[in-house]
């Protein structure tokens, strides 16, 4: 197994990089959603800054609703372990619009680096590949990182990655911390003069 | 022990009615309560389901559903209000207009002792979380109760419970 290098803003700048205005995108409690706000300040951003464990099921809803749009769910290892039984959810419906990628640092990095039990016996895209979601991979080169970038608004979903990155905690910056505020910026960018 | 309600079809009411008011997106929890709605919500082409493993998946959904505008419905019996309790966050902080069926166990008539608990919870959690609580208890009283909670989580931009005590629903048998 190879050392992990990934770094994950710089996972998230590379992910976010070929982004078209039909992606939209879910950030999971709290790094990946620091990461997100880190990249840019885009309105079709969901970030969560609670509800740990729900942010692939507020994508797989993003997904439904809107099939014509491109749903990326951006989020830890620890946050996918709280909500796990949401791939099964999400292989269920069949959400061909839906991308999900952890970053897996295998801790909880906000609470004091305490591993998760990816740090030991636990695979997540075995358990994503197990619950029915059949593209999976895990990501660990910036080779694999670049090629994924690139196929976000191609890739026939629904799709789940892992990619490995170092447990580096880059400084804090935050998304919007009100969540009806950032409700109502993601309706009227998405929604623009249909809003009811 | 009564095993249903004398009208067999307030399902296909309460479907009806949902549609109506443009709710499009009905997650779930199977339940003995709602089994009839999603057998309405699935055969037509005008709506959609989504089986959840657990109920705070639903809360999620449907806050999904509304960030682009469309409506949606998390129905669950009541054990699982428990589990969407710490959820509730994301609706009342981000003032998701979250409508909630829920089919109750552990009140009028309940013989399981298992699901008192839980069942007499129910309320008070909404209220601590802020959800508000429209209750029927009647078979007379589905329609109006119904378009009360359509209301309040439509134009009125609240998160609300449409709760269908055992007292309507029947107790089920134990």
């Amino acid at each position: 197994m190879s050392k992990i290098t990934l770094q994950r803003r710089d996972v998230v700048g590379t992910l976010l990089a070929p982004r078209k205005p039909n992606l939209l995108v879910v950030g999971g409690l709290g790094s990946p959603s620091w990461d997100i706000a880190a990249t840019d300040d885009n309105p079709q951003d969901f970030c969560l800054v609670g509800a740990m464990g729900l942010a692939v099921p507020v994508g797989l809803g993003l997904a439904e609703a809107r099939p014509n749009n491109r749903i990326l769910v951006i989020t830890g290892d620890g946050e996918m372990l709280m909500g796990i039984g949401s791939l099964s959810t999400v292989a269920h419906a069949r959400a061909r619009n839906l991308m999900i990628v952890v970053l897996d640092n295998e801790q909880y990095g906000e609470t004091g680096g305490q591993p998760t039990h990816t740090a030991g016996d636990t695979d997540l895209v075995a358990i994503a590949a197990g619950s029915g979601i059949r593209t999976t991979a895990t990501i660990r080169t910036e080779n694999e990182l670049n090629e994924l970038a690139l196929s976000i608004h191609e890739i026939d979903g629904p799709a789940f990655y892992v990619v490995k990155v170092t447990p580096d905690l880059p400084g804090a910056v935050y998304p919007p911390l009100d969540g009806a505020f950032a409700k109502d910026r993601f309706r009227m960018a998405v929604l623009k003069d249909q809003i009811t | 022990m009564t095993q249903s309600t004398a009208d067999e079809d307030w399902s296909a009411t309460l479907f009806r009615q949902m549609l109506d008011a443009d709710v499009t997106m009905f997650s779930y929890v199977p339940d003995a309560g709602n089994k009839r709605l999603i057998e309405h919500v699935d055969a037509s082409n005008e709506t959609r389901s989504v089986l959840l493993t657990t109920e705070e998946e639903g809360v999620a959904v449907c806050a999904g559903a509304d960030l682009v505008g469309k409506r949606a419905v998390l129905c669950m019996q009541s054990s699982g209000v428990g589990n969407c309790a710490n959820y509730l966050s994301l609706v009342t902080g981000g003032r998701f207009p979250l409508l909630m069926v829920v089919s109750m166990r552990g009140d009028h008539g309940e013989e399981n002792p298992w699901q008192y608990p839980m069942g007499q919870a129910v309320e008070p959690i909404f209220e601590a979380m802020g959800v508000l609580t429209f209750r029927v208890d009647d078979r007379a009283e589905l329609e109006k109760t119904t378009a009360a909670a359509l209301a309040a989580t439509g134009k009125g931009g609240q998160s609300a419970a449409l709760i269908l005590s055992q007292k309507f629903l029947g107790a089920k048998a134990f």
